[in-house]
C-alpha cells in the first residue's frame, strides 16, 4: 500500500493533496476543485471500479451527550445532556463526500474524500468517469441535499415521491418532522407535524481508548 | 393519387406502464416504469425506496451490537453475510483478534448463506420462466439449511449470530428433531428425524453428501432445457468492460467472465487456506449468470465439507476474550466483581470504538457487500454506510432492458438477483 502512496504522491505532486493511510486503506483528501482531474488520473491509473459515494454529515462529530464526571451524584437522567447535540457548534467544513474506488486490475482501493461547505453544497458529479456513479449520487443528493452538477437526472431516489427535507443529515430528528394517518372526516390520507417527542435511550458517549471502559 | 388523412395508418403512440410495486415478477416493492414501443422497450425507470427505513441513520442511533440484528434484515435472503461484514468493519477499528474457530464458523456459515441464497434466487428466477417445480426443489434444500440456522441461533432466519469477536455461542452438540404429532406420526418422524440424531456438523456433513446431486437433479431439469435456453440465452448481455463501468460485484460480474471474487483476491477470515475455485461465464447473458451461480452452489458446497472437517478436529474458543468489547460469562459474573463491572457497562452503555474510519468488503452471495464505518470515538457508529451489491445492479437496469421484449425484462431482472432490503436499505 505505501508503494501505492508513493506512485500517487508522485502523480498528484502538484496538487493539494492530503495523503492518509489507517488501517491499511488509503484516502487522499482532496480540493473540489481538483475531483474530476483526479478521478480522471486515477481511473487511467487503473482504478476502473467506483464502489461506492457516500455523503457525511460532520455536524456532531466528536459531540457526546453525556457527562459522567459530573453526573455521578444526580442519576442517569439527569446526566444525559439532551442539548448538547442540538446546540452543536457550526462547522465551516460541514459536509463530506467520500468515493470508494477499485482497481479490478491491480487489486487496489483507494478512498476519496471532498469537504463541502454548508451554504456551497456543490460537487462535480463523475458519472461521465464512472457510469456506476448514477444512483450514489442520486441517493447522496436526496439523504444529504448535495448537489451533483453535471448529473444528467438528479431525482430523489430513496425516500417518497413529495419528501420534504434531507434525512440523513445531522439535524433531521430520527422520528421524521410529519407522519401520515387517515382522516374519517375528509376521508383521505393527511399529513400532520409528528406527535412523538425526540428522546434519547442511549447515550452518546465518548470515551478515550484504554480508559474505564 | 391522394389518400385521404383519416384512411393513412394511425399515429402510434409509445405506451407507458408500470411494472410493480404489487407484481409477483418484482420481487419484492419495484416500481418500475417502462415505456413501450409495440413489445419493445424504449426506457425503464425503476423507482426504489418503497422499502427504505434509513438503516444506517438508525444504526447511528444505537451502540454498535444493537445493530447487528438490523443487518439480518437487509438483504433478508443472505442474513449472516451482512451482518459478517458489518462485525469485519467493527473489528478493523477496534483491532481485535478472532479466534480461529469462530473464522471457520463464519465461513461455514456463510457459504450456507451462499447456498441458501443462490437457491431461493434459482426457485424465483425458475418460477418467473415458468419453470414452476423449480420452485418447490429449492425449497426443500433450504427448510434444512434453515433448521442449521436455527440450531445455532434459535431463528430461522434473521440469526443475529455473529459478534463482534466472533460468534455469540459454539455449534451445538445436538440436532434439535422433530416431535410426533396429530399431523405426524412417530414412523413419520423418526424417518426425517434420521439424520438429525448427531450434532449440527453431523446434520450439515449429511447435508453437503447429499446436496451435490440434488444439484444435479436441478440441471436436470434446466441447463439443457430447451425453453429455459430460448428464454435466457443472450438475453441481457454485458461485455466485461462495460460490467467493470457499471460496478458489477459477485455474479454478475463473473458471468461477463471477469474472474474477480474478494474470497480469493481479498481474502478475509480463512477462505486463503480454503480450496475452491471460481467459477466465470463467457458470454455475459442470463444464461451464464445461471451456470454461475449453479456453480457456485457447488463450490460453496465444498467449503462447507472443509470447514465441517476442520471443526471436528479443532475445539476451542468461538469469542475473544477481551471483555471490554465481549461479556463475561455468566457464571462468572455471578463470582468476579470485575466480570459483573464489564457486563454493566456492556449492557447500559456498549463499547467505544476508537476514531478513524474503516471500510470492510466481503463477497456476498450478490456481490460486494460494504460496510464504510466512521466512528469518533463514541459508543454509536458516527455513520455507516452499507454499500449494497444490488444497487450497482438495478441501476443498470434501464441499459440491460433497452431493446428487449417485455417479457425478457422479468428474465434480466430476476437474473440481477435483487433483494429490496438492501437496496432500499
Amino acid at each position: 500500500m505505501s508503494e501505492l502512496q508513493a506512485k500517487l504522491q508522485e502523480k498528484f505532486a502538484e496538487r493539494d493533496v492530503r495523503f492518509m493511510a489507517f488501517k491499511d486503506e488509503l484516502t487522499l483528501e482532496i480540493a473540489r476543485a481538483d475531483l474530476l482531474a483526479i478521478c480522471h488520473d486515477l481511473r487511467d491509473a487503473g482504478f476502473d471500479m467506483l464502489v461506492d459515494v457516500c455523503g457525511v454529515d460532520y455536524l456532531h462529530y466528536g459531540l457526546s451527550e453525556w457527562q459522567t464526571t459530573a453526573a455521578t451524584g444526580k442519576g442517569f437522567e439527569r446526566a444525559v445532556d439532551r442539548d448538547a447535540l442540538a446546540n452543536a457548534p457550526m462547522r465551516p467544513q460541514r459536509f463530506a463526500i467520500v468515493w470508494h474506488l477499485l482497481s479490478i486490475k491491480n487489486n487496489q482501493r483507494v478512498r476519496l474524500r471532498v469537504f463541502l461547505e454548508e451554504d456551497d453544497l456543490h460537487v462535480p458529479s463523475v458519472t461521465a468517469v464512472w457510469p456506476a456513479a448514477n444512483w450514489f449520487e442520486r441517493e447522496a443528493f436526496d439523504l444529504f441535499g448535495v448537489v451533483f452538477d453535471g448529473h444528467a437526472d438528479l431525482r430523489r431516489i430513496l425516500t417518497d415521491y413529495g419528501f420534504v427535507g434531507f434525512p440523513f443529515r445531522k439535524d433531521f430528528p430520527i422520528s421524521g418532522r410529519v407522519e401520515m394517518r387517515y382522516d374519517a372526516k375528509t376521508r383521505r390520507i393527511v399529513q400532520q407535524p409528528v406527535s412523538i417527542a425526540p428522546r434519547v435511550l442511549e447515550p452518546k458517549v465518548i470515551r478515550s481508548s484504554g480508559g474505564d471502559a | 393519387m391522394t389518400i385521404p388523412q383519416e384512411r393513412t395508418m394511425p399515429e402510434i403512440h409509445n405506451y407507458t406502464f408500470n411494472f410493480g410495486p404489487q407484481h409477483p415478477a418484482a420481487h419484492g416493492v419495484l416500481r418500475l416504469i417502462l415505456e413501450v414501443d409495440g413489445e419493445t422497450i424504449v426506457r425503464a425507470d425503476p423507482h426504489i425506496g418503497l422499502l427504505h427505513r434509513a438503516t444506517e441513520k438508525l444504526a447511528e442511533t444505537k451502540p454498535f451490537n444493537h445493530s447487528i440484528g438490523y443487518m439480518d434484515r437487509l438483504d433478508y435472503v443472505s442474513m449472516m453475510c451482512n451482518e459478517h461484514g458489518y462485525v469485519l468493519a467493527i473489528e478493523k477499528l477496534l483491532g481485535i483478534d478472532v479466534p480461529v474457530r469462530a473464522q471457520y464458523i463464519r465461513v461455514m456459515f456463510d457459504e450456507i448463506t451462499r447456498i441458501l441464497n443462490h437457491l431461493l434466487w434459482l426457485g424465483a428466477h425458475g418460477l418467473d420462466l415458468g419453470a414452476m417445480s423449480m420452485f418447490l426443489y429449492c425449497f426443500r434444500e433450504r427448510e434444512d439449511l434453515l433448521d442449521c440456522y436455527e440450531a445455532v441461533s434459535g431463528a430461522r432466519m434473521h440469526a443475529t449470530y455473529y459478534r463482534p469477536g466472533g460468534v455469540n455461542r459454539d455449534l451445538p452438540d445436538k440436532m434439535p428433531q422433530y416431535q410426533a404429532s396429530r399431523w405426524h406420526s412417530a414412523a413419520d418422524v423418526a424417518k426425517r428425524n434420521a439424520n438429525r440424531q448427531g450434532s449440527l456438523l453431523d446434520f450439515i456433513q449429511d447435508f453437503t453428501e447429499r446436496f451435490p446431486k440434488c444439484v444435479d437433479e436441478y440441471e436436470t431439469l434446466l441447463t439443457d432445457n430447451r425453453i429455459w435456453k430460448q428464454r435466457t440465452v443472450n438475453i441481457g448481455v454485458v461485455s466485461p468492460e462495460r460490467a467493470i463501468a457499471l460496478g458489477f460485484t459477485g455474479p454478475m460480474l463473473r458471468g461477463s467472465g471477469v474472474e474477480w471474487d474478494l474470497r480469493k483476491k481479498q481474502p478475509y477470515e480463512v477462505y486463503d487456506q480454503l480450496d475452491f475455485a471460481i467459477p466465470v461465464g463467457v458470454n455475459g447473458d442470463c444464461y451464464d449468470r445461471y451456470l454461475v451461480r449453479v456453480e457456485e452452489l457447488r463450490q460453496s458446497n465444498r467449503i462447507i465439507r472443509q470447514c465441517v472437517d476442520w471443526l471436528r478436529h479443532h475445539p476451542g474458543a468461538v469469542l475473544s476474550a477481551d471483555h471490554k468489547i465481549v461479556p463475561p460469562k455468566r457464571v462468572d459474573m455471578k463470582k468476579d466483581m470485575e466480570s459483573l463491572i464489564h457486563h454493566f457497562k456492556l449492557m447500559t452503555e456498549g463499547y467505544c470504538v476508537p476514531a478513524g474510519e474503516a471500510y470492510a468488503a466481503i463477497e456476498h452471495p450478490k456481490g460486494e457487500f460494504g460496510v464504510y464505518l466512521i466512528s469518533d470515538g463514541a459508543n454509536k457508529p458516527y455513520r455507516l454506510k452499507i454499500r449494497p451489491a444490488g444497487f450497482a445492479h438495478l441501476a443498470a437496469l434501464e441499459e440491460l432492458v433497452r431493446g428487449h421484449m417485455i417479457a425478457d425484462v422479468v428474465a434480466i431482472l430476476s437474473s440481477l438477483d435483487i433483494v429490496f432490503g438492501e437496496i432500499d436499505r
